[in-house]
């Protein structure tokens, strides 16, 4: 009964160092971004192909899961890769949001994707902010100063309410498909595909830095810090750079939350955000990226078949909003007591019994 | 004959696939001073934390005067008059010298034992006066006499100590034996001593037993052990 | 200076409840290693039973003795049975496991009761400077710290207590049930969460309304050291007043970063609190 992180080991170990030298056939032989690139490329692909043939809502549903998986992805690497635990991470997807909003109303004439670089470089900054002052912290004082970044940062939008709108948030309207564009894709499924196309880069990105040198680094950290140090790694600043990666990609990820939205209020980023996106990540499966998908899945549509079955049994509003809190409670529990690889262990054992059947 | 107060039968623990003990056997009679000996990882420790119940024995039996206390758990050991002072004593730093005599008689009864207080400060009078010092202040030698004197607060008969004389001054090492001996004849209280410290162990008890990866590789009177070189230079080292 | 006075009544007031927060931590903390994240989620579910009791029997104080009760017992059977087995394993789960226990108790209590805001009552009458309840805020908490300290140094479950959270080998070695004296730990932490949850909720109650308490709690913990029972006190009573004097004269919204800043400002002073005795940090 070991967590995710000493069963994953020897795979992040083999990967990088000993590639070059000993050849293998295909995927595996190519150097570790452009594979993360090329894999990009295909999901993007799928990502179309599933849009082109649904319709309206499932492409806002598929916005969802992307900026959803971006920023569990984040987490993802924080915890999973770094060990340190963030109650913050809901601060930091508020932060790309808001930034996101204020840009599209204050300077209308920036397209989207400098907008998306400017919301990620004040994601790197806030994360520099609190990473570098929170470097120090290790295991529960690390989580207890970042619950309290969630639960106080929302308190700002009420303080400068002329800036950020108080409780009502901030609205904003963003642009939909280009012009000659318009009647082949609907506006919904296009930010779609920008979104998905946003989240796939951060995510090449984020699998490139995870299994590459300042990965491996983080998992010697999380493993054993004074071994760590021992043996040459800079502990705090593999922490805070830790911190800063997965800041900016919860930025980025509140930030397409707006794009998609077009509203950014603080009651979106509640604790229970924060929350949620550390249980998604558990019952995802903690120390994989794929886990980032079963999670982020699991966030958007347990709450849509919840929403279906309790009006389907003609439950009330209370019911309604917080039964899948509830849930994401109960299965975290669960998955930590009986599972603790999570979805990701469940498909992977399930992948060695057909291999072991063949 | 003399009666068996413990008994060890094919007694055998792991931990995951390292077998750390193996069908060990041997017996303690009634006021007997028995000393376990052997090499560092020869099984001396785990033995103990087996017999009672810090670890679990994968096969065999521990009989406490006939009665079977191998699946005890380690709480429940110390009520049916079995001790044990850990490797290093187990005092506890952060209680006074009197709270931790307390604790070893808290089993018994909540109420606080003076009688017995009194009998055991007059086997250690040094912590005489340490009483309301925490035990953190106490030197090497104290916390070995605070670590036996807790487990004599709890009335046993037979008493465990693991390697008292670790990080000891060969003198302090000498009283602490003399002291077990003494205890031995005014109280008939059973002692099995594990050892590193060979000679000084063999010195004073009655038997030994030896042990050599996880089996008892001799057993014998101490005097024999002691006179017997092959034995020695094979096991013991001297 | 009215206004001044005022910020520091109400500031010991509030800081009382902190202190009892923080010290329902240590309780825990100093047996496990483990921060209690779900500690507002007992001092929730103490709420929602008093507002439930109350109206029924008619009786604000049968209401009172049943949340201390339920939140006792749902410690226990808490620790006994989801936190003991999982927290076993690491302490990354252990901290996670405590969250989505909270996830669970403010998800359940929004399902039963609502999101919405319920009004609850005060023990007291609480007009004036200092009002009844304040001074009722402070009296309990300090009796409870005086029987607190008395169970653990006088009484002979305290020491066992005390053994089994320092060295739970040497206990068991000395009859002591390890197992059983940590969920008892828990009971009188979550006991003592219950109480601040009764002291903090008026005038309304809300799956959210302990949030902000508990990171003061957490914050007055930490400045006085996680495992430091009457550093606690101190801190909270230190953050109940900088607290009250930051939203008198600031804005009640800066509180929380202040108290932010100043966790991070003293960890990064003292690592383990202001008021512990700088030790080597444990490899």
């Amino acid at each position: 009964m070991s967590t995710s992180a000493t069963e994953r080991e020897p795979r992040a170990a083999e990967s990088a160092p000993d590639r070059g030298r000993t050849p293998r056939r295909g995927w595996s032989d190519l150097p570790s971004p452009l594979r993360h690139l090329l894999f990009a490329a295909l999901a993007l692909a799928a990502v179309t192909g599933l849009l082109l043939v649904t319709g309206d809502l499932t492409a806002l549903r598929m916005a969802a899961v992307g900026y959803t998986m971006l920023a569990v992805a984040g987490l993802q690497l924080l915890t999973g890769g770094s060990g340190q635990v963030s109650l913050g991470h809901g601060a930091f997807m508020m932060i790309g949001a808001y930034t996101m909003a204020l840009l599209v109303l204050n300077l209308p004439m920036l397209p989207l994707a400098v907008n998306l670089v400017l919301v990620v470089a004040v994601a790197v900054v806030a994360g520099i902010a609190v990473g570098a002052a929170t470097a120090r912290l290790h295991g529960p004082y690390l989580a207890g100063a970042t619950l309290i970044l969630a639960v106080g940062l929302p308190g700002l939008t009420h303080r400068y309410h002329e800036v950020f709108g108080g409780s009502n948030g901030l609205t904003v309207h963003t642009a939909g498909a280009p012009p000659f564009l318009q009647g082949l894709v609907s506006d919904s499924e296009w930010k779609a595909l920008v979104v998905w196309t946003a989240v796939v880069l951060a995510l090449a990105v984020l699998a490139t830095i995870s299994t590459g040198r300042l990965g491996r680094r983080m998992r010697t950290v999380r493993d054993d810090e004074t071994a760590a140090a021992m043996s040459g790694i800079p502990v705090g600043g593999t922490k805070v750079t830790a911190f800063v990666i997965a800041s900016a990609a919860g930025g980025l990820a509140g930030g397409l939350q707006v794009y998609v939205l077009g509203t950014a209020t603080p009651s979106m980023f509640t604790l229970a955000l924060s929350l949620t996106l550390l249980a998604a990540l558990v019952l995802g499966g903690i120390g994989s990226m794929w886990g980032a998908l079963w999670a982020a899945l699991a966030v958007v549509y347990l709450e849509i078949w919840l929403s279906d079955a309790v009006r389907a049994f003609d439950l009330s509003k209370d019911v309604e909003n917080n039964l899948p809190i509830v849930l994401f409670g109960v299965l975290l529990i669960l998955v930590l007591r009986f599972q603790p690889l999570g979805l990701h262990g469940i498909l992977q054992r399930l992948r060695a019994l057909l291999r072991r059947a063949r | 004959m003399s009666t068996e107060l413990l008994e060890v039968v094919d007694l055998s623990a792991s931990y995951g696939a390292v077998r750390a003990l193996d069908a060990v056997s041997f017996t303690v009679p009634e006021r007997g001073f028995r000393a376990v000996l052997g090499a560092n990882g020869a099984g001396k420790t785990t033995l103990l934390r087996t017999l009672t119940g810090l670890h679990r024995a994968d096969a065999g039996r521990v009989l406490l005067d006939g009665e079977d206390i191998t699946r005890l758990p380690a709480e429940r050991v110390i009520t049916r008059g079995l001790a044990h002072v850990p490797e290093g004593g187990g005092v506890i730093t952060e209680l006074t010298v009197e709270e931790n005599l307390r604790l070893g008689a808290l089993w018994r009864s909540s109420r606080r034992d003076r009688a017995t207080e009194a009998e055991v400060l007059d086997l250690f009078p040094p912590l005489v006066e340490r009483l309301g010092r925490s035990a953190g202040t106490l030197s090497g030698g104290e916390r070995q006499m605070l670590a036996i004197g807790r487990a004599l607060m709890a009335r046993p008969r037979v008493l465990l100590l693991d390697e008292p004389s670790l990080g000891l001054a060969p003198l302090v090492t000498k009283q602490i034996f003399t002291l077990l001996r003494d205890l031995r004849e005014r109280t008939g209280l059973t002692v099995v001593l594990v050892e590193q410290n060979a000679a000084g162990a063999l010195a004073a008890t009655d038997s030994g037993v030896v042990l050599n990866q996880g089996r008892v590789a001799v057993e014998g009177p101490s005097t024999d052990l002691l006179s017997d070189d092959r034995t020695r230079h094979a096991y013991l080292g001297f | 200076m009215d206004h001044f006075v005022d910020l520091t009544l109400s500031g010991l007031a509030s800081g009382a409840v902190y202190a009892a927060l923080a010290l329902s931590l240590v309780i825990i903390y100093q047996a496990t290693r483990l921060v209690n994240f779900a500690q507002p989620a007992i001092a929730l579910i103490a709420v929602y039973t008093a507002a439930t009791v109350a109206p029924l029997t008619g009786s604000y104080w049968v209401g009172f003795v049943a949340a201390l009760t339920v939140g006792a017992a749902a410690g226990a059977l808490v620790e006994r049975f989801v936190v003991r087995p999982i927290a076993r394993v690491s302490q990354l789960n252990g901290i996670i496991v405590t969250l989505g226990l909270l996830l669970v108790a403010q998800g359940g209590v929004g399902m039963i009761w609502g999101n919405e805001q319920h009004g609850f009552s005060y023990a007291f009458d609480f007009v004036g400077r200092p009002s009844p309840a304040d001074v009722f805020a402070l009296v309990s908490v300090a009796v409870v710290a005086a029987l607190l300290f008395c169970l653990y140094r006088f009484t002979p479950l305290g020491l066992r207590m005390r053994a089994a959270a320092f060295r739970p080998e040497a206990a068991r070695l000395s009859g002591v049930k390890v197992g059983l004296m940590l969920t008892t730990g828990w009971a009188i932490s979550a006991l003592i969460a219950s109480l601040a949850g009764m002291l903090a909720g008026p005038p309304f109650i809300s799956p959210n309304v302990f949030d902000i308490v508990f990171v003061y709690g957490i914050t007055a913990a930490v400045v006085g050291g996680l495992d430091n029972p009457f550093g606690a006190i101190i801190g909270g009573l230190l953050v109940g007043l900088g607290m009250s004097y930051v939203s008198g004269y600031a804005g009640p919204e800066l509180a929380t970063l202040t108290a932010l800043a100043l966790v991070v400002l003293v960890l990064s002073v003292r690592p383990d609190g202001i008021l512990s005795r700088p030790t080597a940090r444990k490899v």
